[in-house]
């Protein structure tokens, strides 16, 4: 009898298991299936490296390199914003902050993680955006630095939580050796704690990396969704996330645009996937 | 596999759907933005008067109404722009026959912000704005000012509208676009917001937007025609060079409970709600 339940039990986990890797195989057939589409009428590397993206037009033009830039552009953006401050309050939380305080600053961070997306942009869109415009006198504050601020908070969260954990489990007699052979606080931090952290902390940045660029609400209603290649990041941006979710209510299912939507999703998954793959090598080095 | 089983899904969806319209006195009216609160003052008005119809109204824009009546999901799209050559084919394969009606006149006011010196402009001077040529407020007799050009997106009736009677000028073989640089709002409030608080920027909407936060541009169908303000008795005689008819597309000729609304929406109590939300009736 507790035979037969442990195997039935056995075999419906198992069945969990597979079941989320069927989904995400079928997600990427589907993905497939519909994208590779376009590429009947538009050969890959216009596509790709195409400088106009006037879906609707006769003939329409579908090149995505302004598109992929934006979302690039943004991301490093927020990259450069959010790594130092998470990475500094991360090292704050695990080594240097009384255990109340600690207790406080974590629960901060997972409110942060509670915010709707929707809620920040639109913060974003009322408070930010005629900053960015006054502090740097341009036409409009609808810009890509407006769409890396509201994102680095968005991001801030996971690598926060992620590297803390990692510095948290580096062991205690490293630090306690280090200060043993008389290195001070901050020397052992950042000659010890740091280096022994270094992977996870790598994965955490890359987590964190993952979420803003697949991040789409808040970017549509601060970033001006205007197809350019930029030249800088005081100028309007659109991103392949905010280019599928403003145009797909539009395309006629089976349409050269809606195929075209797919095939921006495409390469919007191959860049997030390749994000996570490189967190787990780091999280993988670290074991 | 799972696509199969989520296709009948669907499937019974649409069918049980279709039944629950055919005996519940229910339609569903989808499509233009610039329409919905027009569509919105019909509907409450029709339900009102009889209280067993239910006719609910949403937006998303002209694009998505069409092509929720192709794929079958809605009764009435509400479009402010003519349906496409390829919009007819795709519906035809779907058994799906559009049907148009006129409901309604609308102007496209063009606007700049209060502050912004410049008052009027011809219909190539915004051509050349909109699609990049004149960057700059001073070739047009304003400030010494980058100009910031604000559109709808791609979905929106108006966007394509503008793109084919302003930067194209009407011709089906024009090669103009919006100037890459153009900004893509989401919704003509955003639109107004923006222009509200920007000097430089020049957007366009559906004339019944406009609030005296923003100023309507008098427009000029050449240079030698006179500046024309965007005005209901402007659109209705025919001076203002930039407005368009409003679309109800049905399948087919309008049957039971939407032929009835269709009916009203083109009575004179109906054409009354037209001029009540700062659109132009057709029937007078």
């Amino acid at each position: 009898m507790r035979k037969i339940k442990e195997f039935i039990i056995e075999k419906l986990i198992l069945l969990c298991g597979i079941a989320s890797i069927f989904f995400v195989i079928m997600i990427f057939l589907f993905l497939l299936k519909e994208g590779l589409a376009v590429f009947k009428s538009v050969s890959p590397f216009k596509f790709i490296l195409g400088k106009s993206w006037y879906p609707i037009s006769e003939p329409a033009q579908l090149g995505i390199l302004p598109l992929i830039l934006g979302s690039l552009l943004v991301t490093l953006g927020a990259a450069i914003i959010s790594i130092p401050i998470g990475v500094g309050c991360a090292i704050y939380i695990a080594e240097i902050a009384p255990l109340r305080l600690k207790e406080i600053l974590k629960a901060g961070i997972e409110l942060l993680a509670a915010i709707p997306s929707v809620v920040l942009g639109f913060i974003g869109m009322v408070t930010l955006v005629p900053m960015v415009k006054n502090v740097f006198h341009l036409p409009t504050g609808l810009t890509a630095l407006s769409g890396s601020i509201m994102l680095a908070f968005m991001a801030m969260p996971t690598i926060v939580t992620i590297a803390e954990d990692a510095l948290y489990s580096v062991p205690k007699n490293y630090k306690e050796g280090a200060l043993a052979l008389g290195a001070t606080h901050w020397q052992a931090i950042w000659r010890v704690m740091l280096p022994a952290a270094s992977s996870g902390i790598l994965a955490a940045v890359m987590l964190g990396l993952g979420r803003v660029i697949g991040e789409t609400m808040a970017v549509m209603m601060i970033t001006g969704n205007a197809a350019v290649l930029p030249q800088s990041i005081l100028v309007p941006v659109r991103t392949l996330t905010a280019t599928i979710a403003a145009e797909m209510g539009e395309a006629v299912v089976g349409s050269e645009h809606y195929f075209a939507l797919f095939a921006v999703g495409i390469v919007l998954f191959v860049i997030s996937f390749a994000i996570n793959v490189t967190a787990d090598l780091f999280l993988h080095k670290k074991q | 596999m799972l696509r199969k089983s989520l296709l009948v899904l669907l499937m019974c969806l649409i069918s049980a759907y279709a039944f629950a319209a055919k005996d519940k006195n229910e339609i569903q009216v989808k499509g233009s933005d610039t329409m919905v609160n027009l569509g919105q003052g019909w509907a409450e008005k029709y339900m009102e008067k009889n209280p067993n119809a239910f006719i609910a109204v949403t937006g998303g824009g002209s694009g998505t109404g069409l092509s929720s009546l192709i794929s079958g999901t809605c009764d009435i799209a509400m479009s402010s722009r003519n349906i496409k050559e390829k919009e007819i084919a795709l519906a035809n394969k779907k058994g799906i026959n559009p049907n148009e009606i006129k409901a309604g006149l609308d102007g496209l006011a063009v606007v700049v912000s209060p502050a912004n010196p410049v008052s009027k402009l011809t219909v190539s001077q915004l051509g050349l704005i909109f699609s990049g040529k004149i960057l700059n407020w001073k070739e047009v007799g304003g400030k010494d000012e980058k100009i910031v050009l604000l559109s709808r997106e791609v979905n929106s009736g108006t966007h394509v509208y503008f793109k084919e009677h302003v930067l194209r000028k009407n011709d089906p073989n024009g090669k103009e676009e919006f100037a890459p640089g153009a900004l893509l709002l989401s919704s003509s409030q955003a639109i107004a917001d923006e222009v509200a608080g920007n000097s430089a920027a020049i957007g366009y909407y559906g004339m019944g937007y406009v609030s005296s936060k923003q100023k309507p541009l008098a427009i000029a169908k050449d240079e030698k025609s006179e500046y024309i303000e965007p005005t209901i008795d402007n659109v209705l005689n025919g001076k203002y060079p930039i407005s368009r008819p409003l679309f109800l597309y049905t399948n087919g000729l309008p049957q039971g409970l939407v032929k009835k609304f269709v009916d009203f929406v083109l009575s004179k109590e109906g054409q009354d709600i037209v001029l009540a939300t700062d659109f132009v009736p057709i029937n007078r």
